[in-house]
């Protein structure tokens, strides 16, 4: 969820560019980290490890803990929290270490 | 930019205060940092600062950001952005990643102004998506606007705990609850008493069991704890929430001064494991400076007058400048660690300019 209105922030900027999560177009502000503009369209699990298979989201938000690994445009472990987001990036929820998709 | 008299690596409020002063005294001095944008975390802290009108109190952390970037672009120093320092090299070279490949900046002084990391918890479910730092959290609505979830429990009650849940609340979230190990709440109580007043409880002697759910946090189970820190039988409460937010503490970012050959100590006080340095912020590597969370996690006020006793001291080392200004920053630092919270500061900053005598004797 966007915070639209804040009491110190004032308006936020607006939505002017789509990105595709797994292929579904979502709302994005350029230049916000891929991973705000997952976040504020309800996406919390960004990728699943590779041993387990277990879910993960941001963590550190700041590029330190690479929980929010994806594979953008193509190429896989990029962190999102720290990506800029632009007009029509492909995104794609990353198993294990992507390998596959680099392959493919 | 392969050449600096002196080299600032961190562009937050330590290292911009520091390369605007070594640039006052007439240094050439450039600026790296990992991030894309300046300011370190200045620009997430939307809340007004405490401490006298010399301190900037009543100022608001990203009008200070903003204050220092204008400086530092009058002051021609160059601010260089998106380069991760990789290492240091005993020549005073510093070794550091851009798109192009690794680069390499030749510095007479290198001052190490790199921050701290937020430490965290493990728990039951605390690698589900929706568990993450309070620094995260604060990123997260602050910087990009967006709230990272509806019902939060923040663990832990320092500053960083109370003023981000504050802001959550600002934000529109809901702060369920915070809960504190101690048996005491850890930062001031104005903040504190501002959340109660909102209605927010906040619980001591408490901790977080676990995190339940699926694929994301769906509810929190709280535990009591015993004055040594164990869970107490039975006390297990079930809340709803989707987002843990932890506020435990900050480790200062040690690993350069470590490649510089600095000496360390370890003062829990100040965050762990410190560069020895003197009272001008000089380490056991007579190049390498440190300033702010670096040289002991305390605040962005002290992190800035920090950065510019090591940004005048730096340039002192080298002949340019005077000596007038560094007695003015050294007593607004004490002034900074006084009363209740800063003495045991101050005290453990003592310990280290002891512990640093005693190392270069
Ligand atoms: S959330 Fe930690 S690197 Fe992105």
């Amino acid at each position: 969820m966007r915070v639209h209105e804040h009491p110190i922030l004032g308006q936020s900027e607006p939505e002017s560019i789509s990105i595709y999560f797994d292929g579904k177009p979502i709302p994005a502000v350029e230049g916000e980290p891929i991973a705000a503009a997952l976040i504020a369209a309800g996406v919390r699990v960004l990728r699943h490890t590779e041993k387990s298979g277990r879910g993960r989201g941001i963590f550190c938000g700041i590029g330190r803990c690479n929980d929010c690994k994806m594979i953008v445009d193509g190429v896989p472990n990029t962190r999102t929290c720290v990506t800029p987001a632009h007009d029509g990036m492909r995104v794609e929820t990353q198993y294990g270490l992507g390998r596959g998709s680099c392959h493919e | 930019m392969n050449k600096a008299q002196i080299a600032v690596i961190g562009a937050g409020p330590a290292g911009l205060s520091a390369a605007l002063e070594a640039a006052r005294a007439g240094a050439q001095v450039t600026v790296i940092d990992e991030n894309r944008k300046p300011g370190g975390q200045l620009f997430k802290q939307i809340h007004k600062f405490f401490g006298s009108r010399q301190h900037q109190a009543g100022t608001r952390g990203f009008a200070i950001g903003q204050g220092l970037l204008r400086d530092c672009e009058e002051l021609g120093v160059s601010v260089q952005l998106g380069y991760p320092a990789l290492g240091i090299f005993p020549d005073g070279r510093v070794v550091f990643n851009t798109a192009q490949g690794v680069r390499s900046l030749f510095a007479q002084r290198i001052i190490l102004a790199t921050g701290a990391n937020e430490n965290n918890l493990y728990f039951e479910g605390s690698d589900l998506p929706g568990v993450m730092t309070a620094g995260a959290a604060q990123t997260m609505i602050n910087e990009h606007r967006v709230l990272p979830g509806q019902r939060v429990l923040m663990v832990g009650t320092g500053n960083v705990g109370l003023i981000i849940s504050y802001q959550l609340l600002q934000a529109g979230a809901e702060v369920v609850a915070l809960v504190e190990a101690a048996p005491q709440i850890g930062g001031y109580a104005v903040h504190a008493s501002k959340l109660r007043r909102a209605g927010v409880p906040i619980y001591t002697s408490r901790t977080i069991h676990r995190a339940i759910g699926e694929k994301t946090v769906e509810g929190v189970e709280l535990v009591a704890l015993n004055e040594h820190f164990q869970p107490v039988p039975g006390t297990g409460e079930i809340l709803c929430a989707d987002t843990v937010c932890m506020a435990v503490g900050l480790s200062p970012m040690v690993e350069l001064a470590a490649l510089a050959g600095c000496q360390m100590t370890h003062i829990p006080a100040l965050g762990g494991t410190i560069p020895l340095h003197d009272k001008n912020l000089c380490t056991t590597n007579p190049m390498v400076y440190v300033a702010g969370d670096i040289a002991g996690v305390e605040e962005a006020s002290t992190a800035i007058e920090e950065g510019r006793l090591a940004g005048i001291a730096a340039a002192r080392s080298l002949g340019l400048g005077d000596d007038g200004r560094q007695q003015a920053v050294q007593e607004r630092l004490l002034a900074l660690r006084s009363g209740e919270f800063g003495a045991k500061r101050q005290q453990a900053k003592e310990d280290i300019l002891r512990t640093f005598k005693e190392a270069m004797a």
